[in-house]
């Protein structure tokens, strides 16, 4: 990468990363497959990797698997000890200290009188201990998410796992599977599978989500400083003048289209009155609404405030409205000139103003 | 034999199912056999028209009861090649046909350039097909994956024909897993292990191509459940070619951001005058190059003539009533396009760089 090394990390920094890194070292590994759905394959995945590990010399437990397991998985954890059934015997399994623990179902409630209420908990305890686990984990059960998953399947999930905790993950994998093979032969249930799908895109979505969270990571534990991203980030520029309306509204349908980011910003202005500010209140507003993260910048060069938020955030699209070219001075510079020319990595996309400005 | 066979209907074009991954050895031809194992053991008559075995013995197994089509044999250059028999395929016609590496591009001489379009071909002989492809081939990807990687990729597939696919499928394994499998020499050997090692699988390179391909894999899932209802989108893009060698990143993404709005896309050339006197051959020929690339897109070209660059495209942009305008920001008439076309959105498009 021709841009590593280019920063010199501080003492503060190098320290940070000793200790991010010993402390990984004492830790068991985590490793998450991920699923949009029962019956795509993410126990089989899981205990298939178990099996291959065993078979490599691994010390491999299975520390929990669902009763209600299909005979493939019978066949696969043949060959691997069991420790606990449908319930997580966590005591047993710190006594036996396995090198890899396989935890079927994250997303599991334990028993009332457990030492904590929750699998996830359980897992963590385990790690702890140095314990490496393997788990898989349907989507539907990510806390977080449960707003746009009640939006898909009208329902939200009784129990849950945070996503602080797939995030903090060593590995994440996707098990990703068409949702025609879910769909049950014969039943021609279109509305289910309009559910899949939406359930399967926002697999596809957490997922890209938690790696970009890791490539961050793994960028700042090695000092690369990297401009470019791979998701798109919006940032839409407001002044009182702009045709914010319509730039926010363009910038949320991009934002979704490309399952990207949409931030906003306004730098601050010296006398602005009473009506502007309205405005610019009422349009910040706007861009909370379609959820964009805003923000207030200070300085006195608007468009260098405005790119060095671009770059620190990594945006890949700034959206700004036309000033007005002054009637008498149509050669002079225009700050829309002067943000073209200093955005190079980045698109510049002017909307037209207001009319009745 | 389904039911749907006995209509008298006239021949649809087959379906098309990619497995996509974003490095090799993430394990994609290995599902795509595994899926033509299961169809294979259901009754259904499916062969092998292309199996690149790369040594991977797990693989080879595989291929295990299947019937392979024999390649065909060309000369090139006083070297031989083997690529797909289509012709065989067509002549031999399955129900079901297996085409490893769909970026593919065969050897000169060949009846087609691309694998991809022998694909369609198979496709069109109504012969469904399973291939398996990498996020970096995507046409429009082509800029951003120089920028994260470092490499140029040089065999790509037009968006247009990874979106038409009837389904996609995700491969994915963690580059963790995969730097694994490199090391114990499953997916290259030792000596060509080492150099993908030390070039192209980087932790941070496996990373973000991944992020690409969970995201592509996103929108096509997407797409391909709101293609059922209208999109509703009056949008339209226009792009503005130039000679300058940047215009094919401009292109791509145009036609990017076009895909992932759902808007029609077009692109103009703006000529001094009809005979292009003004140009240099190399110029000449840039222009043309980008036309036909704009065409291979998809894009449909206009070329213009005029001696005021930007009154032409703003007044074209309005007949066609397009809403945006995407220019490059070398182009010398750039300032002046954003001026005159003030009542449309102009997207002055990112240089990347290394």
């Amino acid at each position: 990468m021709t841009s590593a090394g280019d920063r010199r990390p501080s003492p503060d920094e190098l320290l940070r990363r000793l200790e991010c890194q010993e402390a990984d070292e004492r830790r068991g590994r985590l490793k998450i497959f991920l699923g949009y759905a029962p019956r795509v394959g993410k126990s089989i995945r899981m205990f298939d990797e178990g099996c291959r590990r065993k078979k490599r010399g691994q010390d491999v437990v299975v520390g929990a698997v669902q009763p209600r397991g299909a005979e493939e998985v019978a066949e696969k954890i043949a060959i691997l000890e069991v420790v606990g059934t449908d319930v997580l015997d966590i005591d047993c399994i710190l006594k036996r200290k396995p090198e890899v623990c396989l935890v079927d179902e994250l997303a599991i409630d334990n028993p009332p009188g457990s030492r904590h209420p929750k699998r996830w908990q359980d897992v963590e305890e385990l790690l702890d201990n140095g314990i490496n686990v393997i788990t898989a984990l349907n989507i539907q059960y990510v806390e977080e998410e449960q707003d746009g998953i009640e939006r898909i399947t009208g329902k939200r999930a009784a129990h849950f796992v945070p996503k602080s905790f797939i995030r903090g993950a060593d590995e994440i994998e996707v098990v990703d599977v068409p949702e025609e093979e879910l769909v049950k032969a014969g039943a021609e249930d279109s509305a289910q599978r309009v559910r899949l799908s939406q359930m399967r895109e926002l697999a596809l979505c957490i997922a890209a989500e938690v790696i970009e969270g890791q490539l961050q990571r793994y960028m700042d534990l090695h000092g690369i400083r990297q401009a470019w991203g791979t998701q798109e980030r919006i940032l839409v520029c407001i002044t009182p003048r702009s045709n914010a309306k319509a730039m926010i509204e363009s910038g949320r349908r991009n934002a979704e289209r490309f399952h990207g980011q949409l931030l906003a910003a306004y730098v601050e202005q010296p006398n602005v009155n009473r009506e502007d500010q309205e405005t610019l209140d009422a349009n910040l507003e706007l861009a909370r609404k379609v959820g964009a993260e805003t923000h207030i910048l200070k300085g006195a060069n608007a468009v260098d405030e405005i790119i060095r938020f671009a770059q620190e955030h990594r945006v890949t699209q700034i959206f700004i409205g036309h000033t007005q070219r002054s009637r008498w001075l149509p050669l002079a510079r225009s700050a829309v000139d002067n943000l073209i020319e200093a955005s190079e990595g980045m698109d510049v996309r002017i909307f037209p103003q207001v009319q009745s400005t | 034999m389904s039911e749907s066979s006995l209509k008298f209907s006239p021949p649809k074009r087959a379906s098309l199912r990619i497995f996509l991954g974003y490095a090799a050895g993430v394990g994609k031809t290995y599902a795509m056999l595994e899926e033509a194992q299961k169809r294979r053991a259901a009754g259904v008559d499916i062969v092998i028209g292309y199996f690149e075995p790369h040594g991977r013995k797990e693989t080879i197994e595989k291929t295990k009861g299947l019937e392979t089509i024999p390649r065909r044999k060309l000369s090139y250059r006083e070297t031989v090649f083997e690529e797909m028999d289509t012709e065989a395929i067509l002549a031999r016609r399955p129900q079901v046909c297996i085409v490893d590496e769909f970026a593919h591009s065969n050897v000169p001489g060949s009846p087609r350039a691309k694998r991809w379009e022998d694909v369609r071909l198979i496709q069109d002989a109504g012969i469904d097909v399973l291939t398996t492809m990498n996020v970096q081939h995507i046409e429009s990807l082509n800029d951003q994956v120089w920028q994260v990687t470092g490499i140029r990729v040089r065999e790509t597939i037009p968006d247009w024909v990874v979106e038409e696919a009837d389904e996609i499928v995700m491969i994915d394994l963690s580059p963790r897993a995969l730097l694994h499998r490199l090391e114990r020499g499953v997916v290259y050997a030792p000596d060509k292990a080492l150099r993908a090692l030390e070039n192209f699988f980087t932790e941070t390179n496996l990373t973000a191509l991944r992020e690409l391909a969970l995201r592509q894999a996103a929108h096509q899932v997407e797409d391909h459940r709101e293609a059922a209802r209208p999109s509703g989108s009056a949008e339209k893009i226009l792009i503005h070619l130039t000679a300058d060698p940047s215009t094919a990143m401009l292109i791509r993404r145009g036609r990017r951001v076009a895909d992932y709005l759902q808007t029609e896309c077009l692109a103009v050339y703006v000529a001094k005058d009809p005979q292009w006197t003004d140009l240099t051959p190399e110029e000449r020929s840039a222009i043309e190059k980008h036309l036909g690339f704009a065409r291979s897109l998809h894009i449909e070209t206009t070329i213009l003539t005029g001696r005021d660059t930007a009154k032409a495209i703003a007044d074209f942009a309005r007949e066609r009533k397009v809403t945006q305008l995407f220019i490059g920001r070398n182009s010398k008439d750039a300032r002046r396009i954003v001026d005159n076309a003030r009542d449309i959105v102009v997207t002055v498009a990112a240089a990347r760089r290394r």
